[in-house]
């Protein structure tokens, strides 16, 4: 009886695509279906607040720039990873980055718990020039962010995207961040920008503040 | 994790685990006939492909994934809600990871805390941990040599903006420092201000002030550098109390051209320290202030 059920799903290839199909299903139904109901990894951790305008321009700026090919922003649970760095991350962190930004690699340090670590001036300086600061460093400068505005074009239609993937933004939130924008940041650089960003990484467990 | 997900992966997992064993052993069984023929009767170019059953020793291999499965699934996390009979989560092991460091480096940093800074710096080993602490924790503004950098202090020269006693250098690492240099291009207006820039590099620079060219200059500022007294001294020698540095020692945070201290005077300054009590234990941040302290004697 073997060879012949055997050989029916060898020489049927339709067959064998669904069966491969429910075979590697296994995995992502176990592993990863139920998280998507999970408390863990679907509620915020206390105190995470949505990115103000200024900040996710900034958080643009950190992809464009390709900051998250060298720096990662997870801190594992790995005593030699909390001593440098501090908390270790935790899912509730993460539920409204889209996409997140965790990275893979670090050819630089973990930025998951940056913020309020350096003043802001130290940021500036860093991203402007990193080896006056730290000679040993071969992080590239980045020294235009100086010299652009943000482009706050978008910045609408980001914030009610975002409203759509499930961030708690109001009609009025928006309103607001957008009235901000009018009013105190449409000068800003884009080293502003970042800079509000990165000031902000990991605050939420850490405690530090913004400066 | 409810209920009803916790017993969905119970589900799955042993499904899995049934569905291996059912395929493995489906497969390595054979049909008496099959057994007979030995060939799965393809030929290519005279060759005959054989129809071996899996060897055993193979077989066996597999039958030993399932068993280690099995234990693993009773000892760790795996079936859902069960916790596993070692009770093992990272969380845990990281506690573990963290607790063993700390019975071992308590002790040492207790005996550390009841010696005194002055005393405690010239430990060669507290001058080890102190680097190691630094490096980690400082290096990234005051340099991996402790000599700065435009804007942030050379730890090295003897010139304390906020004081170089024990108790000053704690409290700077522990809660911070803002120093708060105001612009003052409104106050001193154009020319009033290349005059103090001049004044203010005569303070260390005595013979600027026999200088033809600028000696009017210098001159003309002596009367208003009372209003930069309140931090800076009235003669300027700096208060480590508001952070005001001493610019009577040569020693520049932010430049000794006139050209740079005319920007300090036009736009100000605010130099920020981050405060680090709630980076560094209390113990640390003693040998750190020790190791800090010991730079200078050192230099």
């Amino acid at each position: 009886m073997a060879g012949s059920a055997h050989e029916k799903v060898e020489k049927n290839v339709g067959l064998l695509i669904a069966l491969v199909l429910v075979a590697v299903s296994f995995g992502g139904l176990a592993e990863i279906v139920p998280l998507l109901w999970d408390d863990d990894t679907t509620q915020p951790v206390k105190g995470l607040k949505p990115y103000t305008a200024l900040e996710l321009e900034g958080r643009d700026v950190y992809i464009r720039e390709g900051c998250h090919v060298c720096h990662t922003q997870m801190v594992r649970p790995l005593r030699a990873e909390t001593e440098r760095y501090g908390p270790y991350s935790v899912a509730g962190e993460d539920v409204w980055e889209h996409p997140f930004l965790w990275g893979s690699k670090r050819t630089g340090p973990d930025l998951a718990r940056v913020g309020g670590r350096y003043s802001d001036d130290w940021h500036r300086d860093h991203l402007y020039a990193p080896r006056d600061l730290v000679p040993e460093s071969n992080m590239p400068a980045y020294p235009w962010l100086r010299y652009r505005t943000v482009n706050w074009r978008h910045t609408e239609r980001k914030l009610n995207a975002l409203r759509m993937l499930g961030v708690p933004y109001s009609e009025e939130d928006i309103a607001e961040q957008l009235q901000r924008v009018a009013a105190d940041w449409a000068d800003k650089t884009e080293e502003d920008a970042l800079v509000a960003y990165l000031q902000q990484l990991g605050t939420v467990m850490t405690g530090r503040g913004a400066q | 994790m409810s209920n009803f997900w916790s017993g969905y992966i119970i589900v799955l997992v042993l499904l899995n685990l049934l569905g291996c064993a059912v395929l493995l052993f489906w497969n390595s069984r054979m049909s008496a006939e099959e057994a007979k023929r030995r060939t799965t009767g393809h030929v290519f170019d005279g060759i005959e492909e054989l129809n071996e059953p899996l060897p055993r020793w193979w077989l066996w291999l597999f039958v030993g994934t399932l068993i280690f499965s099995a234990a693993y699934l009773a000892l760790y996390p795996g079936m859902g809600k069960y916790a596993g009979m070692l009770g093992w989560t990272s969380q845990g092991q990281w506690e573990d990871e963290v607790a063993f460091v700390e019975r071992q480096t308590a002790p040492l940093f207790a005996e550390y805390a009841k010696v005194p800074v002055e005393e405690l710096y010239q430990y060669p080993e507290v001058r080890e941990v102190g680097a190691r602490l630094y490096m980690q924790n400082c290096a990234m503004c005051h340099g991996s040599d402790a000599r700065g950098a435009r804007g942030y202090p050379n730890l090295t020269d003897g010139a304390w903006q906020w004081g170089g006693s024990p108790e000053a250098i704690r409290h700077s690492i522990a809660k911070g420092r803002e120093a708060n240099m105001p612009a003052l291009a409104a106050a001193l207006g154009e020319e009033g201000t290349t005059d103090m820039a001049w004044y203010v590099a005569s303070l260390s620079r005595k013979e600027l002030a026999e200088r033809e060219d600028v000696a009017e200059r210098i001159a003309r500022a002596a009367p208003r550098f009372a209003m930069c007294s309140a931090c800076h001294g009235a003669d300027g020698t700096g208060n480590p109390m508001f952070g005001g540095p001493d610019l009577t020692d040569g020693k520049w945070l932010y430049g000794s051209r006139i050209a740079d201290i005319e920007q300090t005077l036009r736009q100000g300054r605010m130099g920020v320290m981050p405060a680090h009590e709630n980076i560094l234990s209390a113990e640390r941040i003693h040998v750190l202030t020790a190791y800090i302290y010991g730079l200078r004697i050192d230099e």
